[in-house]
């Protein structure tokens, strides 16, 4: 199907089959479609042969780390002598990505049949799905079909008359970015403020509640039941070429591009095919400038980076940038670079959690440095300061929100520095006040 | 720990007294997540969705009135609440708006949108409410809908692909 456009012929679509199919949202709808056979089967199998056939399946978590999911699972106590939980990350809020709202948004059914696979074979009875505060229809949806999974006894004390107990908790978020960094989520679902906590200890051993807890992405959770029904070397055959990036990825493209969305592609595809064939490339009459192909939260690629990648986690390192959550932001000729690039460092100076220094602040003046320039008051020696703030920004703090920053700065930087050169000479007017 | 002797909220100028809101259906509510959870402190963020749905925002009566149901001090709660965005500290329009302008939507015209909402809704900046006590409304970061340029958030309602054409329009369904 595809959702908002018919599926392309080189897309491999597997996640995103029932994207447009309002039919796939209900218990009965999802199950004609194929749907709880995943569960019906892992329930029946072992946690081990479970956490394994993950493992060999090669699926790498989809949030942004691409950490293998399966060794991920692996980490947890083989013995439960303290509650497991599972954690799905269903905080989409990087800017950029909005893949994770039309899993939610069509196949409800999929998300929960993969959280409950995960929360068994991890030797969790409950989990939790925490769902960002803005994302109001995602909840609805979800929230009728938890209920309905309930009534139609897919999940609790019996789940599927396996005897297991599985409970799915939807949690909303209440609006801040940061709480899709694990550990803040974490204290966040504790009804605490979003601050991420330093780790170790990691979240397996303890995490949630002070618990052995697993958080993974919604994408991630909901390609799971696929490799329980189709097998670990089918999903890892999904692959063009480079056997440390298998299956499919979903690509949200957005920004100056014809065709806005989400297309489902195998492990590898050329990005060029992503950008053109797919998204149809960029409106009539202009050129591709920038691409941010991973989130804000990566470097920033020029067309001829983003032409000659290969679309894997791998294949973008390459090219000096990361997959990360694979949204694409797309930005053509008309796009002035140093206002973007304020624009973003200002989400990050907004989104802050304010608990180390280095963010706090390097956030903040980031921000700053850059209005100063756009206001035409900017000076050589700022390439520098800016340049300061960011080494500051990487590496130095409890979690990544500043590195984040510091990518778009140090990459725009790099990459398009006449564009900042032009206000500092005046050849270009302010593009706002002085403040 | 008690709630102050005489609690009042202002709101429109005139002082009223706090009704509590977790009483009666509201209170059920609450006490049906207890369960799903191992601490109480864990249904606090439920706990403010729930003042700010009966009340709009959560005023700092409500603050010392959900520390004494979940057994916090008002100072703890208060600190939650102002971390998160979304729970609102003063009292809003009747209707919230919402207009994300990150970078995605920005380049796709997102300030244009803004402009066109302050001007129809008659809030005249970012963060004021109308004359008319009708809308509010506030730029907010990435949406999470960046394909469907602008996003914005009209209560509950999520509406995609706004233009500052279509924006009289839309406001029509907000009395």
């Amino acid at each position: 199907m595809g959702y908002p456009h018919p599926s392309h012929p080189k897309e491999t679509v597997v996640l995103s089959q029932y994207f447009g199919d309002a039919g796939a949202r209900t218990y009965d709808g999802w199950v004609e479609r194929g749907g709880y056979a995943a569960l019906r089967k892992a329930l029946g199998m072992t946690r081990e042969a479970l956490i394994e056939e993950v493992k060999a399946s090669g699926l790498r978590g989809r949030g942004g780390a691409g950490f293998p999911t399966g060794l991920k699972w692996s980490f947890m106590p083989k013995e439960v002598v303290r509650p497991h939980y599972l954690v799905c990350n269903a905080d989409e809020s990087e800017p950029g990505t909005f893949k994770d709202r039309e899993i939610m948004r069509w196949t409800p059914h999929a998300l929960i049949e993969g959280c409950a696979v995960a929360a068994y074979a991890i030797g969790a009875e409950r989990c939790y799905i925490y769902i960002r505060g803005e994302f109001t229809e995602p909840w609805r949806i979800m929230s009728a079909a938890v209920e309905e999974a309930y009534a139609r006894g897919g999940l609790g004390g019996n789940a599927l008359g396996s005897g297991k107990r599985v409970d799915i908790v939807l949690h909303r978020g209440a609006g801040a970015y940061i709480c899709g960094e694990e550990t803040a989520m974490m204290n966040s679902l504790e009804g605490k403020r979003g601050n991420p906590r330093i780790k170790p200890p990691f979240p397996a051993v303890s995490g949630v509640f002070g618990m052995p807890t697993t958080i993974n992405n919604v994408e991630t959770l909901a390609a799971v039941p696929h490799i329980i029904n189709r097998g670990a070397a089918w999903y890892k055959s999904l692959c063009l070429g480079n056997p440390k990036s298998t299956g499919t990825k979903l690509i949200s493209i957005c920004g100056h591009i014809q065709r806005p969305g989400n297309y489902e592609v195998t492990m590898g595809t050329p990005l060029k095919e992503i950008l053109y064939d797919m998204a149809g490339g960029p409106r009539p009459g202009r050129t591709i400038k920038a691409v941010i192909p991973g989130g804000s939260s990566v470097p920033i690629m020029t067309r001829d980076e983003a032409e000659a990648a290969l679309f894997d986690y791998e294949g973008i390192v390459e090219k000096g940038s990361m997959l990360g959550s694979a949204g694409l932001i797309v930005m053509d000729d008309t796009t002035d670079m140093v206002y973007q690039i304020w624009r973003l460092a200002r989400f990050y100076a907004h989104e802050s959690c304010a608990q180390c220094t280095q963010c706090r602040e390097g956030t903040a003046w980031t921000t700053k440095v850059l209005e100063r320039i756009l206001a035409g008051k900017g000076k050589q020696a700022d390439f520098q300061l800016l340049l300061d703030l960011s080494e500051n920004m990487t590496g130095k703090t409890i979690c990544v929100l500043s590195d984040s920053c510091a990518a778009p700065v140090v990459s725009g930087i790099q990459k398009f520095r006449s564009e900042f050169e032009a206000y500092m000479a005046g050849s270009r007017e302010p593009a706002m006040a002085a403040v | 720990m008690s709630s102050q002797a005489n609690p009042t909220v202002t709101h429109g100028g005139h002082d009223v007294p706090h009704q509590p809101v977790f009483v009666g259906e509201t209170l059920a509510r609450l006490e049906a997540l207890y369960p799903k959870y191992p601490t109480k402190m864990a249904c606090l963020l439920p706990a403010l969705w729930m003042v700010q749905e009966a009340r709009g925002w959560i005023s700092e009566p409500a603050i010392n009135e959900v520390a004494e149901v979940l057994e916090l001090t008002p100072a703890y709660v208060k600190g939650v609440v102002t971390f998160y965005t979304m729970y609102h500290t003063h009292p809003v329009g009747r209707h919230f708006i919402q207009v994300c302008t990150t970078s995605p939507c920005n380049i796709c015209g997102a300030e244009d949108v803004v402009k066109a909402l302050l001007q129809a809704t008659g809030c005249g900046e970012l963060g004021a409410t109308s004359p008319d006590g009708r809308f509010t409304v506030i730029e907010v970061e990435c949406l999470g809908a960046c394909g469907f340029p602008t996003p914005i958030l009209i209560d509950d309602d999520f509406i995609e692909s706004v233009t500052p054409a279509s924006v009289p329009g839309l406001l029509q369904r907000y009395a």
